[in-house]
């Protein structure tokens, strides 16, 4: 049976040309019936392909829009412009059961009057399924799921994790899902059953190359399930990309100030020559950060400089080589591993963080922004 | 259509949607018109003449006449009969809300000894036969020298408006986390005022959909109303069975006077219409 | 969960002596009578169980007992499902949601014995509608008066006239407070209406169902007003329930004695059957939600 570590074969669930790409196309929604201005929109309008067999995670804040977003994938809301293609096919009019998709919800779904052999063959029996592929199918999702031993139980009697494994278990019997979209789906699970199931999900995503879209607010969550993090604020995608990329190149503020503990430094500037201007302290810019800079500028932009902790230099003694900026260091917190200091620049107060032999007291110091890590924003995007 | 979704899920999609919504309005409809007819025709009947009434059946007034009305609102023992019902209900309303809410709040935040027996209890008294114990009501009353007042009748509803009031806010205030409690606590709220200034707020579309269901169920008793008062409190669903069964029938007034209690209810619904809708889909019930 | 306090009784107190006040001392009182024979306000003889004796043999008694299950059965029977019904066709939200509320909730809010006038003009066949579109267009012979299947029909259907209301009401609230997240399940499952009726939407309007059981069934095995303003309890017996011929008993004849035993026993059997119901809606709350 389809035990973990078993490759795909005729035993697995489900057969292999079921892969979809998925792409939005123009895509935006509004719940109210006409847009009149840009925040009318629960989603703006948007361009994104969620390539197949992806582990994606979908983050942002509460009321950004993720859900939205998630349930116009799954067809539970049309959205009021744009298209939503699934290997190139248009199915933005399609009813979700009609769509090759399974959604899990934030609080477990079960049919509680049902046993949970039931629950599972329930979106077959729908289907029109003959009853011996069911028990086939059920038997083998619920040995990967190890609900083998509560198949014949009703499913209201169930703790919640396992009835938040029948929720994905009835999207894994079907065999033609392609993709599985979680909103949430651990918000109700105990801490130490987060990491069970999570890493369940990821052998599942292993084993079966199933499009996994993954919704949370949580950036651990996000960063360690997911090969891509799709982050979302006020409506918008404001990137997409690797635990990677957007650790070391936020391509907008949020995504700077979002991930990463403590966040970027975000600090207010100028551009005046070769340099930014924070308060009256040049920071010196790369020479393709600065050309991109100068042409996207206008006089009523508002330009910002970002810089990770982790990339800024502190040192209590000027650095005659690498150049440094002077500022007041006015905390230095040792947190075991590293330590955070704390200084302003300008009136702002920024972080760096350092290894834990740093030797640093508060008082007079210099920073070191390297400019290959000094990162410029106009009006919250990346230049 | 991608090749991945199967043909027969396709073909079945649209065909559930249009025809459900549409039988379902009709019925809707049908519903509600064979609800009102009944009403409409009191209505229709309470505008027309004696005469017109018994010269055969017509569908609308045809003698348009509001004389029967005017009577009512001409004559003492008509009107007063509102006066007092609207009294006596507008007395229970409150009295049950203050006497069943801390006796919600208790249910639905504490374990207490016979908890679960005394609410049955409470409800066992919905469940009297009336008509036998209303001689005990009655010389229960007359002793205490309560007989023939509004507060007779306002505390002998109290008897199956309490625990219904009881049984629903307690429904509503289990829907409010307890947590709300704790908070309120450690900020330092005296009980009485975290109950009166942040849990009532909470509830309140609970308290306005247990007041909608106190008024109506003491607007529309009539026996115990009837053989607590004699002229004081009579109220008008007595006013109607004796006026009527003195004089013969006269059906124009009797429908203009059915006609007119049901004015009050709707008032009542209509005002509590968005606290019915958004209660509803708060509260357990 | 819930902590135990004892002192909640003092929240509980003010419910507790006003609902006494007026139930405790006529009960004692309807004992008294049960087991006395009154022939005057100072003329009474201790008579122990006769009239309970007296009461399981009258017939007449046994007839309206009968007659009144018989007709809470029916009711039950005809106004659960359609008050589920109705109130699953009924809009779920915006302004026709609050008018369909206002317009369901009309009757419950029209004193009992004006149902009763209502219903006995709308089937009067000279002066009402329904009565002259039975007669004059299906051109049958209705009369509430002298056919008992007639009087039979015209409190039913009053009844469910006057009660659904009240189911629907408590099926709306039900409904509304099914999480969406069980409804969009549904629709990835492929489920039909039919199946989402079964396995979502009954299943969890079970508690509201059982209060509507409960109240419909105490409320009309308690029916007295409306019935006896439309047919007074005829032609007959046909229509004499328990409430009817009780008051029958006790201000009619002023059998005081026997009318007390019997409302005893009546409320026994009431009671009796709220508790099995009020069990399973106990039980019915502890069970599956955990």
């Amino acid at each position: 049976m389809g035990g973990s570590g078993q490759p795909r074969s005729a035993a697995s669930p489900r057969p292999p040309s079921d892969v979809a790409r998925i792409e939005l196309n123009s895509l935006a929604h509004s719940y109210a019936p006409k847009v009149q201005r840009p925040g009318d929109y629960a989603l703006r309008p948007m361009n994104l392909t969620w390539q197949d067999g992806g582990a994606y995670a979908l983050l942002g804040p509460s009321g950004c829009g993720k859900t939205t977003l998630l349930n116009i994938i799954s067809g539970l809301i049309k959205p009021s412009e744009g298209q939503v293609l699934f290997d190139g096919a248009d199915v933005t009019a399609l009813a979700p059961e009609a769509r090759n998709i399974a959604q899990v919800f934030q609080f477990p779904v079960i049919y509680d009057t049902m046993s949970v052999f039931d629950n599972l063959a329930f979106p077959l029996r729908n289907r029109g399924v003959r009853g011996s592929e069911i028990k086939k199918r059920v038997q083998q999702v619920a040995e990967l799921l190890d609900l083998t031993p509560d198949l014949k139980y009703r499913a209201s009697g169930l703790s919640a994790d396992a009835k938040q494994k029948v929720s994905l278990g009835r999207g894994l019997v079907r065999s033609d899902v392609a993709a599985i979209l979680f909103d949430e789906p651990l918000t109700v699970i105990d801490p130490h059953l987060k990491w069970i199931l999570r890493s369940k999900l990821k052998q599942i995503h292993q084993e079966f190359k199933l499009t996994l879209i993954y919704v949370t607010h949580d950036q651990v969550e996000a960063l360690t399930f997911a090969d891509q993090v799709v982050v979302m604020v006020d409506g918008s995608v404001v990137q997409m990309g690797t635990p990677q990329a957007l650790f070391e190149d936020p391509a907008h503020t949020f995504v700077g100030y979002f991930i990463g503990s403590p966040g970027m430094n975000l600090l207010p500037c100028r551009l005046a020559g070769s340099a930014a201007y924070v308060g009256d302290h040049p920071v010196p810019l790369g020479a393709e950060t600065l050309a991109r800079a100068q042409q996207a500028v206008t006089p009523e932009s508002r330009v910002v400089l970002g810089i990770r902790p982790e990339f800024l230099g502190c040192s209590a003694e000027e650095n005659t080589q690498s150049g440094g900026v002077a500022a007041d260091i006015t905390a230095v917190e040792d947190l075991g591993n590293f330590k955070i200091a704390t200084a302003t620049l300008g009136g702002t107060s920024v972080k760096a963080k350092l290894s834990e032999d740093a030797l640093l007291t508060p008082g007079r110091g210099w920073l070191r922004f390297p400019p290959e890590r000094t990162k410029l924003y106009i009006d919250d995007r990346a230049v | 259509m991608s090749k991945t979704i199967p043909r027969a899920t396709v073909r079945s999609a649209p065909r559930t949607q249009v025809p459900r919504g549409l039988g379902r309005r009709l019925f809707v409809v049908v519903y509600f018109m064979l609800l009102l007819l009944p009403i409409y025709w009191m209505i229709n009947m309470s505008l027309k003449p004696n005469r017109e009434i018994l010269g055969g059946l017509t569908f609308y007034p045809h003698e348009l006449t509001f004389d029967n009305y005017r009577t009512i609102f001409t004559d003492p023992t008509w009107y007063m009969g509102y006066v007092n019902s609207l009294i006596y209900v507008g007395m229970n309303t409150v009295m049950s809300l203050l006497i069943a809410l801390p006796a919600a709040y208790a249910f639905s935040r504490f374990h207490f000894l016979g908890a679960n027996h005394l609410f049955f209890w409470l409800l066992t008294n919905r469940m009297a036969p009336a008509a036998v114990f209303l001689l005990p009501f009655f010389q229960l009353y007359q002793n205490i020298g309560l007989y023939d007042t509004h507060l007779a009748v306002a505390l002998a509803h109290l008897l199956f408006n309490v625990p219904l009031a009881v049984w629903i806010l307690e429904g509503f205030m289990s829907g409010v986390p307890r947590e709300i409690d704790e908070t309120a606590a450690v900020d330092g709220y005296s009980f009485p005022r975290f109950f009166l200034t942040i849990f009532l707020p909470l509830i309140r579309s609970g308290i306005g959909v247990t007041a909608f269901f106190c008024f109506m169920f003491s607007w529309v008793e009539l026996l115990l109303a009837r053989t607590l008062t004699s002229v004081a409190a009579k109220p008008i669903a007595a006013t109607m069975t004796r006026t009527v069964s003195a004089s013969g029938m006269d059906w124009g007034l009797l429908a203009a006077a059915g006609v007119l209690t049901i004015i009050p209810g709707a008032l009542v619904i209509y005002f509590v219409r968005n606290h019915i809708a958004k209660g509803f889909a708060l509260g357990r019930v | 969960m819930k902590t135990t306090n004892h002192r909640a009784w003092l929240l509980v107190l003010p419910v507790v002596i006003s609902v006494a006040f007026s139930a405790i001392l006529p009960l004692i009182t309807v004992i008294n009578y049960s087991v006395q024979d009154i022939f005057g306000p100072f003329q009474r003889v201790f008579v122990g169980g006769e009239w309970f004796r007296d009461t399981l043999r009258d017939s007449e008694l046994r007839g309206a007992f009968f007659r009144n299950l018989l007709f809470s059965a029916e009711v039950l029977l005809l106004e659960i499902p359609l008050g589920v019904a109705v109130a699953l066709a009924l809009p779920a939200k915006g302004w026709r949601a609050s008018l369909s509320l206002v317009l369901v909730a009309l009757p419950l809010l029209i004193p009992w014995n004006v149902v009763g006038t209502i219903w006995q003009i709308f089937g009067r066949a000279d002066i009402g509608l329904g009565g002259f579109f039975l007669n004059n267009t299906l051109g049958l012979n209705y009369n509430y008066t002298n056919d008992p299947f007639d009087a039979w029909m015209t409190v039913l259907v009053m009844d469910i006239w006057h009660w659904t209301p009240l189911v629907v009401l408590l099926c709306y609230a039900g409904l509304r407070a099914i999480p969406e997240a069980y409804y969009q399940a549904a629709r990835i499952d492929a489920a039909k209406p039919w199946a989402i009726f079964r396995y979502i939407q009954l299943p969890r309007l079970r508690g509201v169902l059982l209060i509507a059981l409960l109240l419909r069934f105490m409320d009309s095995f308690l029916i007295y007003t409306e019935p006896f303003v439309v047919t007074g309890g005829g032609p007959g017996n046909a229509t004499t329930f328990l409430s009817i011929y009780l008051s029958k008993l006790a201000v009619g004849q002023f059998d005081l004695g026997p009318a007390a035993a019997f409302s005893l026993i009546y409320f026994l059997i009431i009671q009796i059957f709220c508790f099995i119901f009020y069990t399973m809606i106990l039980n019915l709350g502890k069970g599956p939600a955990r």
